[in-house]
């Protein structure tokens, strides 16, 4: 450790003793990145930073909420009139949680496309993949806290799930509720987890920092970097880029919030919940639907919800379902279009997740459902044997289509590591 | 790549649209003074939707989440709330004899609900419960036009229809059926400030009323929002000139 870096006096004494400084002196000035990652590389910052505005908002408001069946949406309400404020702090949480989903999605699509899945960063895909399961938990549970209809109806529907369990299925339904149906135990423990499961994602997001640094970023043309000349420090060229990128992700979501705040909310959830009256559509919130139809398109209870959960467990094999040696699509001709046909797939189910399941839906939902796993578990590994890749550049420094150099280094692909 | 974002955007506004879809009723729409970007409550109406409020529909309906005190949003002063809560008689205690007894309403009491508890509010409406409107502009899917279509829509029903005892034809409740009898007439109310009296005039009164119940701070908000993205758009354009003035070398280099 060179504490000699440091001209401050007080910094080097500390930095001696305790190597913050140098820590972050080399993963943040140093840390080598590729110089040509493009804008889709800024969503992975701004889901950080979103996970930090919903802490902060969500313990603010923890401050005013009360977690029971009688005084929660009271609570609520009174946020949005008495507390200073109190108004802004929920509609940021609120439309944060959106906007959170919305960056996560695009960074995990932005994964899929370049390969970023692949070797040797699969424990960091992974790790990701951890992170969306216990932020769907966390939204879930979120969702519930005002107690409106959609929460109390959504949440019955989703725990319900459980008791698919063959034999002990009713047993952990009882339990998980803690009573015989979602009541105030419910929304206790609810709330409990709902505080306590963003801290588990913050470790989490550590985890996925650490993996990242061992390799850094990939890149757009999914080559590794070769040296000095095809990286920048990471500051001040990425932290400009990605304070340029939250300067305009933060105008889309002040947008939402101060022009549309309940426009990706439900109506219902203005309504008291209320035990004894069933809202005539339950639907989850919209990050929930692809999932959700999925969980529709299977005639079988256990089966629906082996479906929803395996949609998602799929992720975590996908760096051994997909061997190619190509990570980016750009040198992947088909691998481009079907990953395109994954795109609109998901939409679809997100779209007919909002419908009620009968008729033309459960129809397209379930081809949607079907051509979801066929894509990973069918389509993935074939392309692996029978997609000859573009050649690849040879390095991120030399221009990307170097003709014959290109064509004669990388006419074999798979050659990945010199 | 960009089609990605722009396919999330259509699926995230499709959602929500679709789910709360009621299918087989047209409501009427209306410009309201409250909607848009730079929408504005409008006091004289809020003022004239309390009246009618509190003439009209607060024999059956609660407002449990407005206090008197909150009036001040409608332009009257301290003393004309102390006024308007003081027509109110509302419980408190218990007193130093343990007993609860009546007193006049002040400003930081809540409307008084007219019924003791929901069960109470059945009885006496043939089962149905007529539901707190503190919310009601929020509670349901396009809910301003929604109530001003809902009050302005009670008509003959059409002949081949059966009415259950009780019911009442509204074209844009969803099914037709309401149980809340029709409530407006026309000159149900003489305004303070004179103003008209019809059907469709009271109902839009009513309407800006309950927009502001169910949301006192929307004005605030909007109001806030232009100068925050206002703020955003300009920090976006000079972080955007700061990242390509940091850029320049390694552009230039590139080419």
């Amino acid at each position: 450790m060179s504490a000699s870096k440091f001209s401050n006096p007080v910094v080097r004494w500390i930095d001696h003793r305790l190597p913050i400084f140098s820590f972050l002196e080399h993963e943040a000035n140093e840390y080598p990145t590729p110089k040509n990652l493009n804008y889709f590389w800024n969503f992975g910052s701004l889901a950080g930073i979103s996970l930090v505005i919903m802490i902060v908002t969500g313990i603010t408001l923890a401050m005013s909420y009360t977690a029971h069946v009688d005084y929660a949406f009271e609570s609520v309400e009174r946020i949005m009139r008495d507390v200073n404020h109190g108004w802004l702090l929920r509609y940021i949480h609120m439309n944060g949680a959106s906007f959170f989903f919305i960056v996560v999605f695009v960074h995990i699509f932005r994964g899929l496309y370049y390969g970023s899945y692949k070797a040797p960063r699969e424990l960091l895909w992974m790790l990701g993949v951890v992170i969306l399961l216990l932020m769907m938990a966390t939204a879930f549970m979120g969702y519930v806290l005002p107690w409106g209809q959609m929460s109390f109806w959504g949440a019955t529907v989703i725990t319900n799930l459980f008791s698919a369990i063959p034999f002990v299925g009713e047993s952990i339904v009882t339990w998980l509720w803690g009573g015989f149906s979602v009541d105030n135990p419910t929304l206790n423990r609810f709330f409990a987890l709902h505080y306590l499961m963003p801290f588990l994602i913050v470790g989490v997001v550590i985890l996925h920092l650490v993996a990242l640094h061992r390799f850094g970023s990939n890149n757009p043309l999914g080559i590794d970097t070769r040296g000095p000349q095809d990286t920048l420090p990471f500051h001040p060229y990425y932290t400009i880029k990605d304070f340029f990128g939250l300067s305009v992700f933060l105008t889309f979501l002040a947008a939402a919030v101060f022009f549309f705040p309940n426009f990706l909310g439900h109506p219902d959830n203005y309504i008291p919940a209320n035990p004894m009256q069933t809202p005539a559509h339950i639907v989850p919130e919209w990050y929930f639907l692809p999932f959700y139809a999925i969980l529709r398109a299977v005639p079988d209870k256990l089966g629906g919800v082996l479906a929803m959960f395996g949609a998602i467990a799929i992720l975590f094999v996908l760096p051994w379902l997909d061997r190619s040696p190509v990570r980016s699509a750009r040198f992947r001709p088909m691998f481009k279009i079907f990953f395109w046909i994954l795109v609109i797939d998901c939409i679809v189910l997100g779209y007919v997740g909002a419908k009620p399941a009968e008729g033309m839906y459960l129809l397209v939902g379930r081809v949607a459902t079907v051509w979801y796993f066929i894509h990973f578990l069918a389509i993935l590994p074939l392309l692996s044997v029978i997609e000859t890749p573009r050649p690849l550049p040879q390095s991120i420094s030399t221009p990307v289509f170097g003709g014959g150099v290109g064509l004669a280094g990388a006419a074999a692909a798979p050659k990945e590591k010199v | 790549m960009k089609k990605l974002f722009l396919c999330l955007a259509a699926l995230m506004m499709a959602g929500p649209a679709l789910a709360a879809g009621g299918g087989d009723v047209v409501l009427k729409q209306k410009d309201w003074s409250f909607s848009g970007p730079f929408g504005s409550f409008d006091q004289a109406a809020m003022q004239r939707g309390l009246q009618a409020y509190v003439e009209v529909c607060s024999g059956c309906h609660s407002l449990d989440y407005v206090s008197f005190r909150n009036l001040a949003d409608l332009g009257y002063n301290e003393a004309e709330i102390k006024a308007i809560a003081a027509q109110y008689e509302v419980e408190d205690g218990p007193n130093d004899d343990g007993d609860m007894f009546m007193r006049a309403a002040l400003p930081a009491d809540r409307f008084p609900a007219p019924y003791a508890n929901q069960n109470a509010a059945r009885a006496a409406n043939n089962g149905a419960y007529p539901p707190d409107l503190s919310l009601i502009a929020k509670a349901r899917a396009n809910g301003p036009d929604y109530l001003y279509s809902l009050l302005t829509s009670y008509e003959e029903a059409p002949g081949d229809t059966e009415i259950p005892e009780g019911m009442y034809y509204n074209a844009a409740y969803s099914g037709h059926m309401i149980a809340m009898p029709q409530p407006l007439y026309g000159d149900d109310l003489t305004y303070a400030d004179g103003a008209e009296s019809s059907v469709e005039a009271i109902s839009a009164d009513l309407v800006a009323f309950l927009a502001w119940t169910a949301e006192p701070a929307l004005e605030k908000r909007k109001r806030t929002g232009v100068a925050v993205v206002a703020f955003l758009l300009i920090l976006s354009v000079m972080s955007f000139g700061a990242m390509r003035f940091i850029w320049a070398d390694v552009k230039k280099s590139k080419v």
